[in-house]
C-alpha cells in the first residue's frame, strides 16, 4: 500500500504521520507537497494536522483551494481511503468532502491532552480492528475542534452510523460528542484526535496503530479480491 | 473600479465563545446593559466594474469568505472615486 502524506505550508504533524505509516505500519509512504496536482499511484491519502496557511480566514479555508485538492477529491471519488486528522479534518470539511464545520472550542482554550474515545462504528475501513463500544485513549491538540452541524445533518449522521468516534468527556463542545465522522461512501474519515501520535509503545500509547492497520487490512482485502 | 466590503458573522444559533468572553468583559467594564455580542470578520477588496456582479461576489462569499454551515454574510459595493 503506497501512502501519501499531503504537506501544506503550516502542516506540523506531517512528520508524525509519515513515521506512523513507515515505522508503525511498515508500508511505503511519500510526502506530497500541496503544489503538486496528481496523486496517481497512491492507494491511501493522509491529510495531517497543523495550521495550514496559518489558519488564515478559517481553519482549512485556504488549503481547500490549493493545487493538490482536486486530486484529493478525485481519490475520494475513486473510493481510496482518505484520512484527515485535526487540521486535515478541518480541510475535508471546508472542501465539502465531509458535512459540518469545526468552530472554536467552547472554553476558548487550545487543548493538548489525552482523552478517552468510544469507538461507535467499527464497521469502517478505518476502524475494523477496534471493537464496538471499545474505549481507547488518543491525544488531542486543537483550538478549533468543536464540531458543529445542523440538526438534519446530525440526524443523518446518526441514522447512517457515520459517527465513528465520540468523546467520553466532551472536551470542546462538539455536538453529540463527535470526535470523528465518515462520508456516505465510507472512505473519507475526519477526526480531531491524533492516531498518528499513538503508534509506538515507547511513547506510551499504541491505541492509534489499529486505525492504520485497519486501512492496510482493507487495502489487502481489496487487492486480494481484485486478483482472485 | 469598485470597492467591495464583506461582513461575515456567525449564524444565529451557532455558539460564539469569543462573543461571550467579550460580553463578560463589557459587563465588567460597567456596561451590564450590553448583550448579544457576536464577533465577525470584515473583508474589503477592489474589483473592476465589469467583474463586480452580485453573482461573482456571492460566489466569493459562499465559497471562500464565509463557511455557510456556520456563518452568514452581507456585503456593500461602493464606487471608488479616483483622486
Amino acid at each position: 500500500m503506497k501512502t501519501a502524506v499531503i504537506v501544506f505550508p503550516g502542516s506540523n504533524c506531517d512528520r508524525d504521520m509519515y513515521e506512523a505509516i513507515q515505522c508503525g505500519l511498515g508500508v511505503e509512504v511519500e510526502y506530497v507537497w500541496h503544489a503538486e496536482t496528481s496523486l496517481a499511484g497512491f492507494d491511501a491519502i493522509m491529510i495531517p494536522g497543523g495550521f495550514s496557511y496559518g489558519d488564515y480566514l478559517r481553519t482549512g479555508a485556504i488549503a481547500r483551494f490549493s493545487n493538490i485538492m482536486p486530486a484529493i477529491v478525485q481519490a475520494a471519488n475513486e473510493g481510496k481511503p482518505v484520512l484527515g486528522v485535526c487540521n486535515g479534518f478541518q480541510i475535508l470539511l471546508e472542501a465539502g468532502l465531509l458535512p459540518g464545520a469545526l468552530i472554536r472550542n467552547k472554553n476558548l482554550k487550545f487543548m493538548c491532552r489525552t482523552v478517552g474515545l468510544e469507538v461507535v462504528n467499527p464497521h469502517t475501513m478505518f476502524s475494523s480492528l477496534y471493537e464496538k463500544g471499545e474505549v481507547i485513549r488518543l491525544p488531542i491538540a486543537h483550538g478549533e475542534g468543536n464540531y458543529y452541524c445542523d440538526e438534519a445533518t446530525l440526524a443523518k449522521l446518526k441514522a447512517e452510523n457515520r459517527i465513528v468516534f465520540k468523546y467520553q468527556n466532551n472536551p470542546n463542545g462538539s455536538v453529540a460528542d463527535i470526535a470523528g465522522i465518515i462520508n456516505e461512501k465510507g472512505n473519507v474519515l475526519g477526526m480531531m484526535p491524533h492516531p498518528e501520535r499513538a503508534v509506538d509503545a515507547l511513547l506510551g500509547n499504541v491505541s492509534g496503530l489499529r486505525l492504520f492497520q485497519s486501512i492496510l487490512k482493507h487495502w489487502r482485502d481489496s487487492v486480494a479480491t481484485v486478483t482472485a | 473600479m469598485k470597492k467591495v466590503k464583506v461582513y461575515v458573522t456567525l449564524k444565529e444559533g451557532v455558539l460564539d465563545p469569543q462573543g461571550k468572553a467579550v460580553e463578560g468583559a463589557m459587563h465588567r467594564l460597567g456596561y451590564p446593559e450590553a448583550s448579544g455580542v457576536r464577533i465577525g470578520k470584515f473583508i474589503e477588496f477592489a474589483m473592476t466594474d465589469d467583474a463586480c456582479s452580485d453573482q461573482n461576489i456571492r460566489e466569493l462569499c459562499e465559497k471562500l469568505f464565509a463557511n455557510t454551515v456556520i456563518e452568514e454574510f452581507r456585503y456593500e459595493v461602493e464606487e471608488v472615486t479616483s483622486p
